[in-house]
């Protein structure tokens, strides 16, 4: 029953997309605001019936319905509830009901949350986001249905894929969903702006925080990613530059492109064809992630069964999407008035190239993803492209990106005095370079010329920005406390400098774990001692151990340095019952400045086992990196101006409802 | 349905192979491991040779090995598995004609960029008359915003 | 006008790209060796321990080259096919044992029946680097002169015998020969 009335629901919420689509948009053109409102209950409307929808495929899964195929191939009775749960979304259909859900969730608040926006404004973005869910619910219905029923009903179910069962994989999709599906609303307002040629930069303030919020997502998401491939694959990698981190990051670049260039759009209400132009690129490319992923056109980790039906049927949608944004844009993009003035060496100058470097790292990416796919298109012999091409490619670009970061937030608006300027950040710029240096060889005693400018460039990302704050207190009034300055800056100053200090962090984790990591991989016997970057390593048994579905054999291992005791380590190699494949669980020791990690191979006699260690040192400093820029993110969308917006334009939209409405 | 297939292939593989360690002597071990990072397991296709424990690998990883104590050099040794498998092999694409693009694309697209900021900033700096505004119209400005900006 | 095209047809462009994608294989690893002559070797054969089977030892007027072990489920599959070929068509099949146990290969061809005329016998997967090996059952097709000019990798079956060897092998030793039905 249950599984009915999902699909019923899934039903109803196409119809209602349908009209969120269409009337809300005849409503706009007409002036008719009865007609623009339905764009409101419609978009509730569809968030409560996929709520209803999500809640029966979870029923299904919670209460073992094996006459669910999608729940017969993804859930077992002994697979825990926490993972039953999350198996929801553990492959193709369950994870596109979740994005379903998320874009209604995203259409939701948008509804709630721009009560002060112009009806019409309104409208229109819902809108086209209606026609967004139009695209992915007849998509599930049609091709990817999760409640189609299995009869006869299995008496046991397939089980969750057990990579998935690792609380990593719990939270990732999600989160990364909510951040692609975020930028469609980003989209939606820059498509609104398209469509009813009010190309001023107003739609530009608005949706601001909605991009900042969809970034924030996103980071988290591509960062709960790479934990989890760190975590769970087992060999203490944590970027691979897989296909399908390349889908994420191609939109994470974008969509960062995009929240610099908003700024200046709002700001000083230049690039405003290029703002529009960030805005359809990253969702387009969240389009073309998804793509990517199902259609299987790459060879990939993380493929999704590969079905030309499905992958045709999300390339005629992207056509249609992207080709028709694209060519509204062509269109319209001509009208837009260019802005002020501002001189060679400016801040507009310097986040536009912040957005050249930007948009060009992610072409690289997209070519270098692609690549393979072309040439086999063309019939020529195939080749790969892995991390030692990305990684040559990828930091010269990133490198300037991180120097201009670090100058950009003190330059000011239309023209920069450049001596002044350096007069400022010579000391900075000197320290950087000296702690680059200096640090690696501290720590390490080694260093070579690529690890001291990755550090020096961490360094400086960290010091500039934190002399962004320092310099503002520092002009403060003599009246003023310390205090006082601090609470008095914006919120969105705060999150641009504890972005950018997140950038730094993750720059030093990326530097030092990519020079000074260690590993070992060879065969041990019971109480044979491993020295491995002073730390050694002692292996004492390895027992068997039984887990709810699955049975493992695991190690017990005795870290110790300089004779002190530092840590026991378990890793395990477990066998899960069902699928019967052997997955490793390392054992990591996490610290602040290194990690120990240790992962169990094969045996090769009853007291002798292969194994893996790695030493990682700064690892965890990524994904506080991470953390730390998408604080950032959510402090930028919280800034006080988007608040005070509301107040100014809710006056001026009664304004415009009390006087007689001129068509235009 | 297939999520992470070809890990979970990879990861079955491993079931079947041999538990045996290969171990090279100490002065090759960095361009042993460079290499093998370099070469991209053909059974389980998104792993490099040094991840991958899938038997191939193994094969593959005696063969580096063997060269390297014959002498080889890492380009001799990167040529051989190439002359076998294909480029494909090579998780460094080599720099041929067919990868021109690859290899300079970032590179001209990048200074496409720069040169496209250098012209239209140029534009700005010139064409578009100086509207800066004046003490007057900033109180004005003030004035009608409210206080909204001192809050 | 013509610059704010430039992002559509770009997209265009790709788009084109991505539709052929669909209907590729990027798993499939093409064999460089095609129109290069067959690798240098010299093995035992599978069972005659003491007897030497080299690379010219490949003869006819064309000849398949196939990989095959008794751990591979998939070569058990296409057993039937290459007893077929070998006994109605008189098609000169070669084996390559591949990474496998001499005793359990005898075996098996002993129960199955033996489609080969010989057996390259390579137990530590040497040869098979050589062949470009990366995953059994792959069946190379090679001329006279020892000249790779097609290869297989996965199951043969009847179909793809029609469709991808007979041209080849037509095209190989010209007047058209016989066909599987």
């Amino acid at each position: 029953m249950a599984a009915e009335i999902g699909q019923f629901t899934l039903i109803i919420a196409l119809c209602l997309a349908i009209t969120q689509s269409v009337i809300p948009l005849i409503g706009a053109y007409k002036n008719n605001f009865s007609w623009m409102a339905v764009g409101r209950t419609t978009a509730s409307g569809q968030f409560l019936f996929l709520i209803i929808s999500f809640i029966c495929l979870t029923y299904c899964f919670v209460t073992n319905d094996f006459s669910v195929l999608y729940v017969a191939n993804n859930s077992n009775t002994l697979l825990p509830v926490y993972y039953q749960i999350s198996a929801v979304w553990g492959a193709h259909e369950g994870s596109l009901l979740l994005w379903v859900l998320c874009l209604a969730g995203w259409g939701y608040a948008v509804s709630i949350f721009s009560r002060s926006l112009p009806e019409d404004v309104v409208a229109r973005v819902l809108a086209v986001m209606g026609m967004v869910s139009i695209g992915f619910l007849s998509f599930t219905l049609l091709t990817s249905n999760p409640f189609e029923r299995l009869f006869p009903a299995a008496i046991e179910g397939r089980d969750l894929n057990p990579l998935l069962q690792d609380p990593g994989l719990v939270i990732h999709p999600p989160m990364l969903y909510m951040g692609y599906v975020g930028f469609s609303v980003a989209f939606a307002f820059a498509i609104a702006a398209l469509l009813s040629g009010k190309l001023d930069s107003a739609w530009v303030r608005w949706s601001r925080p909605w991009a900042n919020i969809a970034w924030v997502f996103l980071t988290i998401g591509i960062a709960l990613g790479s934990w989890w491939a760190y975590h769970e694959l087992g060999w203490g990698g944590w970027w691979f530059w897989d296909p399908v981190e390349n889908a994420s990051f191609m939109p994470w670049l974008v969509g960062t492109a995009l929240i610099h260039s908003l700024a200046v759009t709002e700001k000083r209400s230049t690039f405003k064809s290029w703002t529009v132009l960030l805005s359809i690129l990253a969702f387009s490319l969240s389009l073309l992630g998804t793509f990517l992923v199902r259609s299987g056109v790459l060879v990939s980790v993380h493929s999704f069964a590969s079905d030309p039906e499905r992958g045709v049927y999300i390339l005629a949608f992207l056509a249609v999407v992207v080709g028709g944004s694209l060519t509204l844009y062509a269109w319209r993009a001509t009208q837009f008035s260019s802005g002020g003035r501002f001189d060679m060496v400016s801040k507009e100058t310097m986040l536009l190239i912040n957005n050249v470097l930007l948009v060009v790292a992610m072409l690289t990416i997209l070519i270098g993803t692609l690549y393979p796919l072309f040439l086999d298109a063309l019939g020529l012999p195939k080749l790969s492209v892995g991390p030692p091409y990305f990684s040559a490619v990828f930091v010269p670009l990133m490198l300037p990106l991180v120097v201009l970061m670090g100058i950009g937030p003190l330059a000011k608006w239309r023209r920069v005095p450049i001596k002044e300027l350096f007069n400022k950040l010579k000391i900075l710029l000197v320290l950087g370079v000296v702690l680059g240096i200096v640090m690696p060889l501290a720590i390490y005693r080694d260093t070579t010329v690529m690890t001291a400018v990755g550090i020096a460039a961490g360094a400086w990302a960290i010091l500039t920005s934190v002399f962004a704050i320092t310099r503002l207190i520092a002009k403060r009034d003599s009246s003023t406390s310390v205090t006082k300055a601090l609470s008095k800056i914006p919120r969105a100053m705060y999150g641009m400098v504890i972005a950018h200090i997140g950038i730094g962090l993750f720059i030093f984790g990326v530097v030092f774990t990519s020079a000074f990591s260690d590993q070992k991989e060879i065969s041990v016997k019971f109480g044979e001692q491993i020295e491995l970057a002073g730390y050694t390593f002692n292996l004492k048994s390895v027992g068997s151990v039984q887990g709810p579905n699955y049975q493992a054999m695991r190690g017990t291992v005795d870290v110790h340095k300089d004779g002190e005791f530092v840590t026991n380590l378990y890793p395990e190699k477990r066998i899960y019952t069902v699928q019967q494949n052997p997955m490793t669980e390392p054992g990591i020791d996490t610290g602040w400045f290194r990690d120990l990690y240790v992962s169990l191979g094969e045996a090769v006699s009853e007291n002798e086992w292969g194994f893996r260690i790695y030493y990682r040192p700064f690892v965890q400093w990524i994904w506080i990196g991470c953390l730390f820029m998408s604080i950032g993110g959510v402090l930028g969308a919280m800034d006080k101006r988007y608040r005070t917006l509301t107040k100014t334009s809710k006056q001026t939209t009664q304004t415009r409802l009390s006087t007689p409405v001129t068509p235009t | 349905m297939k999520i992470l297939l070809t890990i979970i292939i990879c990861l079955a593989l491993s079931v079947g192979a041999s538990a045996s360690f290969i171990t090279v002597a100490p002065e090759y071990e960095e361009r042993y491991e460079k290499l093998l990072s370099e070469l991209r397991c053909l059974v389980c296709q998104n792993q490099t040779v040094a991840e991958s424990p899938a038997g191939l690998a193994d094969d593959f990883r005696i063969e580096v090995k063997e060269m390297l104590e014959r002498g080889a050099t890492d380009e001799e040794i990167l040529t051989f598995m190439s002359e076998r498998y294909g480029d494909f092999i090579l998780y460094n694409p080599p720099v041929k004609a067919r990868t021109y693009l690859l290899w300079v694309g970032p590179f001209v697209l990048l200074v496409g960029g720069i040169l496209i900021v250098i012209m239209l900033v140029r534009k700005r700096a010139t064409n578009i008359p100086r509207n800066e505004l004046t003490e007057q119209d900033k109180q004005r400005l003030q004035s009608l915003l409210g206080d909204e900006d001192k809050k | 006008m013509i610059r704010f095209l430039i992002p559509a047809f770009i997209f265009i462009v790709l788009m084109g790209f991505l539709f052929v994608g669909l209907y590729k294989d990027p798993s499939l690893v093409p064999s460089p060796l095609i129109g290069k002559p067959v690798p240098t070797f010299a093995a035992s054969t599978l069972k005659n321990p003491e007897k030497i089977i080299t690379n010219k030892d490949l003869q006819g007027k064309y000849a398949l080259v196939n990989v095959w072990a008794t751990w591979c489920a998939a070569c058990k599959q296409e057993h039937a096919a290459l007893m077929y070929l070998a006994e109605q068509l008189q098609v000169p099949i070669y084996g390559l044992n591949y990474k496998d146990d001499r005793g359990s290969a005898i075996d098996w061809l002993n129960r199955y029946g033996d489609p080969y005329i010989a057996n390259i016998f390579d137990e530590n997967g040497r040869i098979g680097i050589d062949f470009g090996v990366y995953g059994a059952p792959e069946t190379f097709l090679i001329d006279a002169e020892g000249i790779i000019h097609h290869k297989l990798v996965g199951v043969m079956t009847p179909a793809i015998w029609e469709e991808q060897f007979l041209p080849k092998i037509n095209q190989i030793i010209s007047p058209p020969t016989v066909s599987m039905n």
